[in-house]
């Protein structure tokens, strides 16, 4: 259907307006955050049926279907599982802007926790990141925390 | 049709903003509420249906959210994202297509987004969305052509919120149960003409899940089953100008369907109680034309007749309707759990004596485009 | 008792990065044509219609409704089944249950995307939770880009062995006038092409492509009357196991599938893979998914891939060819990708592949993947199933 056509005749309709929601972050995780405000620590939850710790906290272990209520002290240390160092540019939804590149992607084993955490690594040399460092969380300073995901700044790496 | 039930049900209270709830919470409460009404267990489910709307929950693949939640973890999973009424045909149809049982689990928090831009989005992005319909004022167009080709008047309407919102005090789910009259209808916020505030659905949060399943699953719950008759649905035109607003020939279709599969003939004797999707305090009366409950252009006079007032031959929406509760998805899937609800005599104080057979219906897209009809039975 | 069911006509655009001539009904109408006329059937004898996309691309919501005019589900029968990547087969599946079920004899299920009207990387990171996921989310390719790592460190295989597999995939696409990229390419173009997030370069992975897919299912006792040599659903399965992208372990295999492809593999039958099948359409985003994910549908042992495909077994002419159509590589509108592979399937068993034809086809599997490394499976044969 498609020919060599003119297509200086077709248009097109732009739309480039933000969509604004508000979501709830929940019973387990708001403690999460609010662990992060008040003691700069990171908390798990373990699942009695398998006992895996997860971290952020949730509500169920979904292999198990079962309702979880211990919680875990956790230090704010960790190791990488993976990471990515990203290259190409993209609008960010989050803001309606580019996201600002390179950024490194990481995949975090939060000491003591069984599950797998995501966030930046503060380093875009990938020649300097090796699966298996040790990274640490750096905070937000306390008073301009505002009990999101980016309350933590970056997870640092600590044996370089 | 093979012999299929609905034989567990559940759902949250409804609210304008459940803030401590996620959809993985309200996911996961009536999963595990519809399993222990059913006394059934997780084992026994044979495959799950998510329904959701990416726009409601910005995100997209919505359902990302909520399968582990309903238990699906090790299991077939599928979604719908539309009505909940269509979720639990799909969830039949897996049924009858080789699953012992399927659960079907909706969500929405519309406390979360914008239902102006939400609804905005369902109108085409050339020609519709950038004159700003949405919803509501898609809703005043259709009011006005179905006012304007019967010659209803607006009162007309408003006795539908007041016995709506009467009947909601009954149900203690519902979110707006009111004592109202039809003067506090008139007098209300005039939000689209003709629809005032008390003419509308509100925003509400909540969830809602029904597990369906075969004979063999009938026979391990404990609840008495509600047996699917008939169901049946259609959609007509998109663009709202190539349809008659105040003809809703793809109800007739869907209604028709599932009548011939239940063998009904004469709605209005052979139903006993009706749950409609009035998101909109005209649309019970036009609904009830559509599934030819009355004749066209007399729905408006049922109430009036005393037919679809509690007391009545045929009660129309016992439970508040969606006047009273409007969770997007999960209101089709309401009117399912509260026939299911009526005929098994567990209604409370919304109770239709004697429901034997029962009429749930949903609504997808604008201005009711396209309608689910489902045909609910007491006995096998 | 569920009815057998098989699909018995197929239709697709030609797929290519930008249709600026047309709407997205517009362009999903090409494709119903294309399949009814594949089988000779009017819009008049279709019962149901399923549909499916993925919503923010194109920023539509209730895509159904909003459809019909394009679908041809003007007073019929729509619904909209929509699970990210696997919404192809998902909707595939929809359509086999609506005929399965007995209430329906003939259904049409269509697939969609314009990926030209949106960015599709911005698109695909609000699939990730907003609370958790989103801020650090880049979309699919450092996610794919961590396990293809993880596996490296496991099987040793190389970038080349990766490249293999893409090369493999373009090379197909030459004899599919459906394909979007139809220039072949090799393995040092693959190795010289811009790294986007190490090990997944350019060339290893898909490209955004406008397109649509309609493939038309049908019940035994009708479906005979339709095809010659209709494509019997013999079996299919889902697993979309996880919520999180933090809960994929990295160091396993993609455990999804490994499930989905045990249940659809007993269901129908099939004991040794690369024996029992007889060709493969396989949901590969990228060129290290055709190695690490081979070992967890059975084709060869843990680590055993790079050889396997290295060696031309899954070449045409092969032992167990795979994407002939030129796969997800060569062609990517995300919402009909997966519902290409059943349709390259089902052209497979029905004999109607042309050029890309595997000769003898009884058995074929079409993969689907996306959403949180989730995974659905189909077998489809010339034989009926049990």
């Amino acid at each position: 259907m498609t020919t060599g056509r003119d297509y200086s005749k077709l248009l097109t309709v732009k739309f480039d307006r933000a969509m604004p929601y508000e979501w709830s972050v929940g019973k387990y995780g708001s403690r999460f955050f609010r662990e992060i405000i008040e003691h700069q620590r990171f908390v798990g939850i373990r699942c009695p049926k398998c006992n895996k710790v997860y971290t952020p906290p949730r509500r169920i272990c979904g292999p198990c279907f079962e309702e979880l209520h211990e919680l875990v002290e956790l230090s704010t240390t960790g190791t990488l599982v993976a990471f990515s160092v990203v290259n190409y540019p993209f609008p960010d939804p989050n803001t309606g802007q580019q996201r600002p590149i390179p950024y490194t992607y990481g995949y975090i084993n939060i000491d003591g926790s069984d599950s797998i955490f995501s966030h930046i690594i503060n380093e875009t040399d990938a020649e300097r990141i090796r699966v298996g460092m040790k990274v640490r969380a750096v905070f937000k300073d306390k008073a301009e925390m505002r009990g999101d995901i980016q309350d933590i700044k970056y997870f640092e790496l600590l044996n370089k | 049709m093979e012999k299929i039930a609905i034989v567990g049900v559940a759902q949250t209270t409804y609210e304008r903003r459940k803030k401590d709830k996620t959809y993985h919470d309200l996911v996961y409460e009536v999963t595990v509420a519809a399993l222990q009404d059913s006394g059934l267990t997780l084992a026994d489910i044979d495959n799950v249906i998510t329904v959701s709307n990416d726009f409601l929950d910005g995100r997209t693949i919505s359902s990302m959210a909520v399968g582990e939640a309903a238990g699906a973890h090790n299991k077939n999973i599928s979604t719908v994202e539309g009505d909940g009424t269509f979720g639990a045909f799909y969830g039949a149809m897996r049924v009858l297509g080789g699953f012992r049982s399927t659960l079907v689990v909706a969500h929405s928090k519309g406390s979360e987004g914008s239902s102006r831009f939400i609804t905005n989005a369902m109108f085409d992005p050339i020609y519709q969305r950038p004159l700003g319909l949405d919803s509501l004022s898609s809703s005043a167009l259709q009011a006005n052509a179905y006012m304007a080709k019967f010659g209803i008047a607006e009162e007309d309407f408003a006795k539908v919120s007041v016995k709506n919102h009467g009947n909601a005090k009954n149900n203690p789910y519902a979110q707006l149960p009111m004592n109202i009259t039809v003067d506090d209808v008139m007098r209300s916020k005039k939000i689209a003409d003709p629809l005032k505030l008390l003419d509308c659905s509100p925003i509400s949060d909540g969830a809602a899940a029904v597990i369906i399943g075969n004979e063999e699953i009938v026979e391990k719950s404990k609840t008495r089953p509600a047996w699917i008759k008939g169901i049946g649905h259609c959609s007509e035109e998109y663009f709202l100008g190539d349809r008659d607003l105040a003809d809703p020939r793809a109800l007739r279709n869907a209604a028709e369907r599932a009548y011939a599969m239940a063998g009904i003939s004469s709605p209005l004797e052979q139903i006993n109680v009706a749950e409609v999707y009035d998101a909109f305090s005209y649309m019970e009366p036009l609904w009830l034309e559509g599934l030819g409950i009355c004749k066209p252009g007399h729905g408006h006079k049922m109430i009036e007749q005393g037919i679809t007032t509690m007391d009545g031959s045929l009660p129309v929406n016992p439970s508040g309707g969606v006047l009273s509760a409007h969770p997007i998805l999960v209101a089709g899937l309401a009117r399912i759990i509260e026939a299911t609800l009526q005929l098994r005599g567990e209604a409370g104080a919304r109770q239709v004596d004697g429901a034997g057979t029962a009429l749930a219906h949903g609504i997808n897209g604008p201005c009711g485009q396209s309608h689910c009809v489902w045909i609910l039975g007491a006995e096998v | 008792m569920a009815r057998r069911v098989a699909i018995v006509g197929t239709g697709q655009t030609d797929h290519c990065s930008h249709r600026p001539d047309v709407d997205g009904r517009e362009m999903i109408h090409e494709a119903v044509i294309r399949a009814l006329d594949d089988c000779e059937l009017t819009i008049r004898d279709i019962d149901a219609i399923v549909i499916g996309n993925m919503d923010h691309f194109e920023s539509i919501n209730y895509v159904d409704t909003w459809s019909v005019e394009g679908s041809g589900g003007v007073m019929k029968p729509i619904m909209k089944i929509t699970t990210g990547g696997t919404t192809g087969t998902s909707v595939a599946i929809a359509a086999y249950y609506h005929v399965a079920s007995g209430l329906f004899d003939r259904v049409l299920a269509i697939g969609w995307e314009k990926n030209s009207e949106s960015d599709t990387t911005a698109a695909i990171i609000t699939c990730s939770d907003p609370i958790w996921d989103r801020f650090s989310y880049s979309g699919a390719i450092p996610s794919l880009a961590t396990e293809a790592v993880g596996y490296m460190n496991r099987s040793g295989a190389t970038q080349e062995d990766a490249a293999r597999v893409a090369v493999r995939d373009r090379t197909h696409a030459l004899n599919n006038p459906h394909a979007h990229l139809r220039k072949p390419i090799t393995v040092q173009d693959v190795m010289d092409s811009p790294m986007l997030a190490y090990p997944i370069k350019l060339l290893d992975v898909c490209p955004r492509t406008d397109g649509a897919c309609a493939v038309v299912f049908a019940a035994e006792g009708t479906a005979e009357k339709i095809a010659p040599k209709p494509a019997w659903i013999k079996s299919c399965a889902v697993r979309h196991s996880i919520t999180w992208f933090g809960d994929f372990d990295f160091n396993a295999g993609l455990m999804s599938l490994q499930r989905a492809a045990k249940e659809a593999f007993d269901r129908a039958g099939i004991k040794n893979p690369v024996e029992d099948l007889d060709v493969a359409e396989l949901y590969l985003p990228y060129s290290y998914a055709g190695l690490k994910w081979i070992e967890d549908l059975g084709f060869c042992g843990p680590g055993e891939a790079p050889e396997f495909v290295g060696e031309g077994n899954t070449d045409m002419g092969g032992k167990i060819p795979i994407n002939p159509s030129g796969g997800v590589i060569s062609t990517n509108c995300i919402g009909a990708t997966a519902l290409i592979r059943v349709a390259e399937a089902a052209i497979q068993v029905m004999g109607k592949g042309g050029k890309r034809q595997v000769p003898d086809v009884v058995n074929a599997l079409a993969t689907g993947f996306g959403g949180c490394f989730w995974s659905d499976v189909v077998v489809m044969s010339t034989q009926r199933p049990y």
